[in-house]
């Protein structure tokens, strides 16, 4: 089965850069809300990927300065997607080995499967620290979004 | 041999995990199957598993599972999560 390219799961407008947060709440509320904004999840999505920090704690910053904000499957999460909240600031999530964290990237699945591919191939495109480097230091959407879009094909 | 990824929900961390713990084992020559669980049924699980991986707060939430646990720093780091299973296994 083919799944759908980064580009569809994560369009446009589920990324912005440079946001400005107070602290890791404020980091995890606005890729949530950006799942909001793009159809992916309602706002119960949002608490529910406060609540998995609150009760796991912040085992999501899964590689320095990467956290991956997501809760599980429910009926809050209307469709598979993802989102994109890069930092003006970095925030301290509390890992011991993480902190602190420049990019959340937001993740509502239907499913257990749905979109493992298209996640698998988002983590080597970030395991390359060259091309995190770039990606972080994209200051608009576009830039991120097409920067994907290439990396995915090549 | 049987290796569970355990992480939280079930859907993200363990994803990007078992993508890396696969290409680990395929290094190391091993013949593993790789099973995911979330913390919940991680503890019932485990007895069954050989090795299992995790971040280093899960693995203290889950306490001694009575197999090797290894822990994991940085997920996408493939040659740290190559690392951590051969130590484990004892290669």
């Amino acid at each position: 089965m083919t799944e759908p390219p980064l580009s569809r799961l994560l369009p446009v407008e589920a990324i912005m850069t440079t946001v400005h947060v107070a602290d890791w709440r404020g980091a995890i509320r606005t890729s949530g809300e950006l799942l909001v904004a793009t159809g992916v999840t309602t706002e119960d999505y949002v608490r529910q990927m406060l609540e998995a920090v609150d009760e796991y704690g912040p085992y999501i910053v899964i590689t320095p300065g990467l956290a991956l904000a997501h809760a599980r499957p429910s009926p809050a999460v209307l469709r598979t997607g993802l989102s994109w909240a890069g930092l003006a600031s970095p925030v301290k999530f509390g890992h011991p080995q993480n902190d602190p964290v420049h990019l959340v990237i937001g993740l509502a699945a239907v499913d257990h499967d749905a979109h493992s591919s298209a996640l698998s191939r988002l983590a080597r495109i970030l395991a390359d620290r060259d091309r995190q480097e770039k990606l972080r230091g994209s200051e608009r959407p576009e830039q991120v979004h097409a920067l994907i879009a290439e990396y995915e094909e090549s | 041999m049987k290796i569970l990824a355990v992480c939280g929900m079930g859907i993200g961390t363990s994803v990007i995990l078992t993508g890396n713990i696969e290409k680990a084992a395929h290094d190391l020559g091993l013949d593993a199957e790789i099973e995911v669980a979330d913390i919940w049924t991680a503890r019932g699980a485990a007895a069954g598993a050989d090795v299992v991986m995790t971040s280093g707060e899960l693995a203290a939430e889950l306490g001694d599972v009575g197999v090797p646990v290894a822990v994991i720093d940085d997920f996408l780091d493939g040659d740290e999560v190559r690392a951590r299973l051969a130590t484990a296994v004892g290669r």
